[in-house]
């Protein structure tokens, strides 16, 4: 009875029609369900546990059905970052893996400085494109190519040395960078080539 | 939470419904007497005289459309200026209309800013009016200011400029810091309130941050209103203690969450006068009994408070010490505090006088119910959320509004953050409370249907613009279609706030609110499918509003620059951010009226059509 439920519970997920294409994860909480379901039934009475997964299929149903866990949107609900912030130092962990990361970004011959939070981006690449994109209004010279070693990233670490930025791991440097600055001339050219 | 608050509210407004906007009569500078006739100018000065008396702006806006010889007295006379859009007019036609001056109101960003919508170094930098108020304004006594963003050199400016300086109020500003302050602190000899609220300070080293307080005169003051909640270092207590001792006048005192209830009763005791209070934290820096004593007989002295906040960090235990004052507070702001339905109970049980409460969602639709069956008085209800996410709990419901609407038969402002809500509940308010102004409810799932019918709520918010005369300010969520802004075009004719989020199916949506709600003026919407067609719906009206700003909906280039041709007063802004490839895309547009053509300090990533 209970690899038969097992089966048909398989069955079950790998024909039901969902929104997102085949293949994308299932959202968190049906995959709990689902291993539930896959595990080897306990051995007390089959009817109870039968009766079980009946319902958690049901569960799994409708959670298949519901739309996906929204990523989260920019400025929603709308609470202002003075509220939010006031309430970070209860969530203990959770505040130090949601808690925003900004540091402030100069450019040399920049009139403005920008400010970025570290914690959207997943690496290294997805950082200098973000600051292609902030700073390219100010470089008359572009970033691709043969011009790459016109510039240098570098940041401030909690020591309050200038270091260039990419050669730690991606954590740690998140967790040590307290501004950035991006260097122009000779002055990179220096950095890149000791590098 | 002041009542003074009220001039900074997004409700008050210039001109009104009926202010048609025209080009500026006769430019600046036209107060030169030597042009005008001596029997004219004799009139003019018992106008003068009588129109020193009108004092709110609206009036004074209309007395100055009457003829030349108004608009100059009027001109001559305006004592308090409000500027709602710092890019509307220039510092200098401001500046060269009104000559005496003594006080001015200035808005600077979007309201969309405080939830991160327009980068960092948009504008709205206030030095620039600084330096066109110093030299001409010497008797200027007050500054407010929300949404802007001003350098510790123009607090230094500001100190050095106005010897009778007695008023800074700061509201949602940056780009200052404790170094400023310590200046304020130091040279305004004549301060009477120093107002910092949810302002972002910048970024201090420790060894850089200044002990302001310290730098205070010596001397008796003549602080009236000190609050500095948002000012988060931690502080020379001692040096407060003092300063509170020697401010008689001590009105109002709010401190940030350094402050420990021991240290709360040493301030108490220094000004028993206090009539706000904001505590900070409300926890114990020690542990005993002894502390909750000394904390009730230190309210028992305070028989003046009729505001009370603060409360981060509460230990409840130590609430009950309120009691004794909370049958004369008219105001109270748990906001910050965590509390569950049975903590907040007893507290406002005793609380009948109440007209204003803000509070977290953690006291859930229990503690709703108990604020409606105590505070049949209440004029303004706030309820936040703990946890600002989509997919969080969410303890309060419909079932807490339909209690609220129930027993506080006199709300005039809502604001509700919740994760569930009805149509039932809201149509139940609707009929309720039929003083409602100001109508914001904020279901935070987005798109997020009727709980238990499943239907769109666009029966609930018709229903109050339908019931509710006197609604002037409305914020919409929740699965929403075109039909729901249907029904806010054709009945919320005083509407003159609007906020639009993730709601219509269509850009008939838009239309109806443009071409409906002939009161309009600041109109905020986000994700929401209105293309360049709707847009243009609202060229009629465009002029006689603030703003317009809209994010993440279907508008290109090309319409945007279709408006932008067809109004030349109005400043039509591209705001980019580099996330998006398409050129044409517009991700946020911000549009307002002035009467200076395109400001010459935006970024670069701001285009102006």
């Amino acid at each position: 009875m209970a690899s038969h439920g097992n089966n048909d519970i398989e069955n079950l997920k790998a024909t039901e029609l969902t929104l997102r294409p085949p293949g994308s994860d299932m959202p968190e909480k049906p995959t709990t369900m689902a291993t539930k379901c896959n595990k080897r039934p306990i051995p007390d009475s089959d009817d109870e546990s039968c009766r079980s997964r009946m319902d958690e299929t049901e569960e799994m149903e409708r959670k298949i059905l519901a739309p996906p866990p929204k990523a989260q949107v920019v400025g929603w609900p709308p609470v202002r970052a003075y509220r939010m912030n006031s309430f970070r130092g209860r969530k203990s962990d959770d505040a130090e893996e949601n808690a925003a990361k900004y540091v402030k970004v100069s450019m040399d011959g920049a009139p403005y400085l920008r400010k970025l939070d570290l914690k959207v981006y997943k690496g290294y690449e997805e950082l200098r494109g973000a600051l292609q994109a902030m700073f390219k209004c100010f470089s008359s010279v572009g970033m691709e190519g043969s011009d790459e070693y016109e510039y240098a990233i570098t940041y401030e670490d909690k020591d309050g040395d200038w270091m260039l930025v990419g050669d730690v791991p991606w954590e740690m440097f998140i967790s040590s960078c307290k501004r950035m600055r991006i260097m122009k001339g000779t002055e990179a050219r220096g950095l890149s080539s000791c590098a | 939470m002041r009542e003074e608050a009220s001039e900074m509210s997004e409700d008050e407004e210039a001109g009104g419904a009926k202010e048609r906007w025209a080009p500026d009569l006769g430019g600046g500078g036209e107060g030169g007497g030597s042009a005008v006739p001596f029997s004219d100018r004799v009139l003019e000065i018992v106008l003068e005289n009588v129109l020193q008396f009108l004092t709110s702006r609206r009036d004074r806006n209309a007395a100055s459309l009457v003829c030349r010889s108004w608009y100059r007295a009027e001109a001559q006379t305006r004592r308090d200026l409000f500027i709602g859009n710092c890019y509307a007019v220039a510092p200098r036609r401001a500046t060269e209309r009104f000559r005496g001056v003594r006080s001015i109101v200035l808005k600077g960003k979007p309201r969309f800013a405080d939830f991160s919508l327009v980068p960092y170094g948009w504008g709205a930098h206030f030095s620039s009016w600084l330096f066109a108020m110093a030299p001409v304004y010497p008797w200027l006594e007050r500054i407010c200011l929300k949404r802007m963003t001003i350098a510790d050199d123009d607090l230094s400016r500001i100190a050095h400029s106005f010897p009778l300086f007695k008023d800074l109020t700061l509201i949602c500003c940056d780009g200052f810091s404790t170094v400023g302050l310590a200046i304020i602190a130091d040279k305004c000899r004549h301060l009477r309130v120093l107002d910092l609220i949810e302002d972002y300070l910048e970024d201090e080293d420790d060894d850089e941050v200044v002990d302001w307080i310290s730098r205070f005169p010596e001397t008796t003051t003549s602080l009236e209103s000190l609050v500095f909640d948002c000012v988060a270092g931690a502080f020379n207590f001692e040096a407060l203690e003092a300063l509170v001792a020697r401010s008689p006048g001590l009105r109002r005192l709010r401190v940030n969450h350094h402050v420990t209830l021991e240290q709360l009763r040493r301030l108490m005791a220094r000004a028993p006068q206090l009539t706000h209070l904001g505590t900070g934290a409300f926890r114990s820096g020690s542990v005993g009994a002894e502390a909750e004593l000394d904390l009730t007989s230190s309210f028992a002295a305070s028989k003046s408070l009729v505001c009370l906040s603060g409360f981060r960090e509460v230990e409840p235990e130590y609430l009950p010490a309120i009691y004794l004052v909370c049958a004369n507070l008219t105001s109270l702001n748990f906001s910050f505090a965590n509390l569950t339905a049975e903590e907040l109970k007893p507290v406002i049980q005793h609380c009948r006088n109440l007209r204003t409460f803000w509070v977290l969602d953690t006291v859930g639709d229990e503690g709703l119910l108990a604020v409606s069956q105590a505070c049949r008085d209440l004029r303004e209800l706030r309820v936040f959320p703990l946890d600002a996410t989509e997919d969080s709990e969410g303890s309060v419901s419909d079932i807490g509004l339909q209690a609220i609407s129930e027993g506080c038969r006199k709300l005039q402002s809502i604001l509700y953050f919740c994760q569930q809500m009805t149509n039932a509940a809201v149509i139940a308010m609707s009929k309720n409370c039929p003083d409602l102004v100001v109508f914001r409810l904020c279901i935070m799932g987005r798109h997020r249907p009727d709980r238990i019918t499943g239907e769109p709520m666009d029966e609930g918010f018709g229903a109050i613009v339908m019931n509710c005369k006197k609604l002037t300010r409305l914020s919409v969520s929740g699965l929403l279609t075109d039909k729901a802004l249907a029904y806010i075009g054709k009945y919320g004719k005083l509407v003159r706030t609007l906020s639009v989020a993730f709601a219509g199916n269509s850009d008939l949506g838009l239309r109806y609110v443009l071409e409906g709600c002939s009161g309009l003026q600041k109109l905020e919407i986000r994700d929401s499918p209105f293309s360049d067609s709707a847009l243009l719906c609202g060229v009629h009206h465009y002029y006689n509003m603030r703003f317009l700003w809209m994010n993440s909906c279907k508008l290109s280039m090309r319409g945007c620059k279709d408006v932008a041709e067809r109004l030349p007063n109005l400043i039509v802004e591209v705001i980019t951010d580099g996330t998006t490839n398409d050129a044409e895309e517009v991700e946020r547009l911000y549009m307002y009226r002035s009467l200076e053509g395109p400001r010459n300090d935006a970024p670069p990533f701001v285009k102006i059509l």
